[in-house]
């Protein structure tokens, strides 16, 4: 299952477009998006997904926490 | 910290150690007793403090290292690179970066032909525009791909610019080789501290080889990324500008600490800057009720470093995207929208006329500051004190009470009046109508200085300065700054010695210092 960014949240500040492994992040009218198809989850690259992981805004970058691998927070932050 | 004690064993460090000492030989000039930089008469070295020969002809013409210099040249910063790599709780990334010499909002992110095509229509409209800076919003080594292609391209268009790089240190090491093929002129690095646990409650997280860390553990890689990149750069031979931004109760006294830290390693000048903090920012220290330094606070930490090495106090914490001479940005006309449209013809040699015009009236100046210093060598008093000055540049006094966007302040002692900070205020008189209540406040923002020198003022204020127990000093409107202020404070010692006053020291100023970000 592909994340997804949230419009409404993202500040445009284009962290996470360079760091996806897939190309999946582009800009789109002063937002980032993120395209489905090309997204993996950053599996078999990272431990874990490069845009959740840059991004300043927390909660912007989001997957259906259902999946195992999100059960966990993903952040080191909300562990600490 | 492995990392800076092995450099340390190599050879880099010898150069390091020589910068050091010829830094600490250099120190004391003349006349004074070795106060260091900042005296605005300071013998044959009259503006350079105490650097060096080679790093004076370095930063002479570059606005933001030398408060004199920045009455004559003016910098552009262009905002090409808002990504960052870390995460700090001064900073609301939604408006852009409030610390770090890069407050407010940045207006417009440019493409890297943008940015090079504005550079090159402002240089060649603004001759003294000396200085092209990248930093930030965001971190440009976060994105090296378009702050380095901006370089290359500035490179091409405008060869005579130098280069400047702003960065918080986390990526620095890893592109110590890129930013000498690019032949940067100046790095700043933003550091707040060496301790881990101090540097935990400033950033809360990085993002570092594709991974998040949190805590002291992410503040050690940060710290030691940091100094690593400083002692790379300086063993290059590139300049390097300390930022630190002053939290009270949280790295305030720390920054003594990062102040030796960050000299041994080679930094030619270290820029505290008060934590601006306001709720409405948004940032986490904001919210949380953070508190930023007073004035006097500030000045307190400043004076502690100075032993160390040269300190900064002109800076006035400029948006990413300012435009021309500090204090006076002209942003607005330099719009994108208006600059496509525009053919640019770069002419490096009028350019080179005009600057070096600049030069020959600096030096006229300076050997005029030069002569007048001698003869009151010998008038000596334990009396220090500040004192305002209205000014719109060029040093000298000529700037109307009622219009005065910030007023810069000097301390007076025995040794010479020696440039201390500036305080930013809204101009008490707006379209010709005074406000109330901005009188108020203009009054308060001086109330720690003893006078204050307007080339006019009109006679409400100065009743009102009277009041407050500021005396308002008008008799040397359109003359030079240091000159007047000296010769005021050598009849102030008089009036003291023959009992006509009483000295009394003052309390702090009742303003938190303010970043320049009202000119919207
Ligand atoms: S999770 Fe990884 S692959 Fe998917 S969009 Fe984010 S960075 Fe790209
Ligand atoms: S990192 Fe977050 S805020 Fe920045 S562009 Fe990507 S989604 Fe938007
Ligand atoms: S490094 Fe600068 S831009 Fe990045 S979070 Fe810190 S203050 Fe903001």
């Amino acid at each position: 299952m592909p994340f997804k960014i949230i419009a409404s949240q993202c500040t445009g500040c284009s962290a996470c477009e360079p760091e996806c492994p897939n190309v999946a992040i582009a800009e789109k009218a002063g937002t980032f998006v993120i395209d489905p198809k090309k997204c993996t989850e950053c599996i078999g690259h990272f431990d874990e997904p490069q845009c959740v992981a840059v991004c300043p805004v927390d909660n912007t970058c989001v997957i259906d926490t259902s999946l195992a691998r999100y059960r966990e927070p993903a952040r080191a932050e909300d562990r600490t | 910290m492995d990392a800076p004690t092995q450099q340390e064993a190599s050879s880099s460090a010898i150069e390091i150690g020589e910068i050091t000492r010829v830094l600490a030989k250099q120190k004391g000039c003349g006349t004074s007793s070795g106060s260091g930089s900042g005296w605005a008469g300071c013998g044959s070295q009259a503006n350079r403090g105490d650097l060096p020969a080679e790093t004076w002809e370095k930063v002479k013409n570059h606005p933001c290292y030398s408060e004199e210099a920045h009455h004559h040249y003016a910098r552009m910063h262009v905002a090409v690179a808002p990504a960052c790599n870390i995460k700090c709780n001064y900073c609301n990334r939604k408006y852009d970066c409030a610390n770090e010499s890069r407050p407010g909002v940045v207006s417009e992110r440019l493409t890297p032909e943008q940015a090079a095509k504005k550079v090159a229509a402002v240089a060649s409209t603004i001759p003294q525009m000396t200085v092209l800076g990248i930093a930030g919003p965001g971190d440009p080594l976060a994105n090296p791909e378009k702050t380095f292609k901006t370089f290359e391209l500035v490179r091409e268009a405008a060869p005579d610019l130098k280069l400047c790089l702003s960065t918080n240190g986390l990526a620095l090491p890893d592109y110590v080789d890129t930013i000498t093929k690019f032949n940067v002129d100046h790095v700043t690095i933003t550091i707040n501290m060496i301790d881990p646990v101090i540097g935990a409650k400033i950033c809360p997280w990085i993002f570092y080889k594709h991974k998040r860390y949190a805590g002291i553990q992410a503040a050690k890689i940060l710290t030691d990324r940091q100094l690593q990149g400083l002692e790379m750069l300086t063993a290059r031979g590139i300049l390097c500008k300390i930022n630190s931004v002053m939290i009270p109760g949280i790295n305030d006294r720390h920054l003594l600490e990062v102040n030796k830290a960050v000299k041994r390693r080679g930094a030619f000048l270290h820029n505290i800057m008060p934590l601006i903090s306001s709720p409405e920012h948004g940032t986490v220290f904001g919210l949380n009720g953070q508190r930023g330094p007073t004035a006097r606070e500030l000045k307190a930490l400043q004076d502690g470093c100075e032993g160390e090495m040269r300190m900064m106090r002109h800076c006035r914490q400029c948006r990413a995207d300012a435009v021309g001479l500090l204090g006076e940005d002209r942003r607005a006309e330099f719009t994108t929208e208006k600059l496509m449209d525009i053919d640019v013809k770069y002419d490096v040699e009028s350019r080179k006329v005009y600057q070096a015009k600049i030069e020959e009236e600096r030096a006229a100046k300076s050997t005029a500051e030069r002569a007048d210093l001698t003869k009151r060598a010998d008038s000596v008093s334990d009396i220090k004190l500040l004192v305002a000055v209205a000014t719109k540049g060029a040093g000298l006094i000529n700037e109307h009470f009622g219009h005065a966007k910030e007023f810069q302040v000097y301390e007076l002692s025995s040794d010479g009046a020696k440039f201390v900070g500036h305080r930013r205020i809204d101009p008490y008189c707006q379209g010709g109508y005074a406000e109330e209540g901005s009188l108020a406040t203009v009054i308060e923002a001086v109330s720690d200085c003893h006078a204050v020198f307007i080339a006019k003022i009109g006679s409400r204020p100065r009743t009102e300065l009277i009041k407050a127990g500021v005396e308002p000093v008008d008799e040397y409107a359109h003359e030079p700054i240091d000159t007047s202020t000296v010769a005021w404070f050598e009849a102030y010692l008089d009036r003291v010695s023959s009992g006509a006053i009483e000295h009394e020291e003052r309390g702090d100023a009742a303003i938190r210092p303010r970043p320049l970000t009202s000119a919207a």
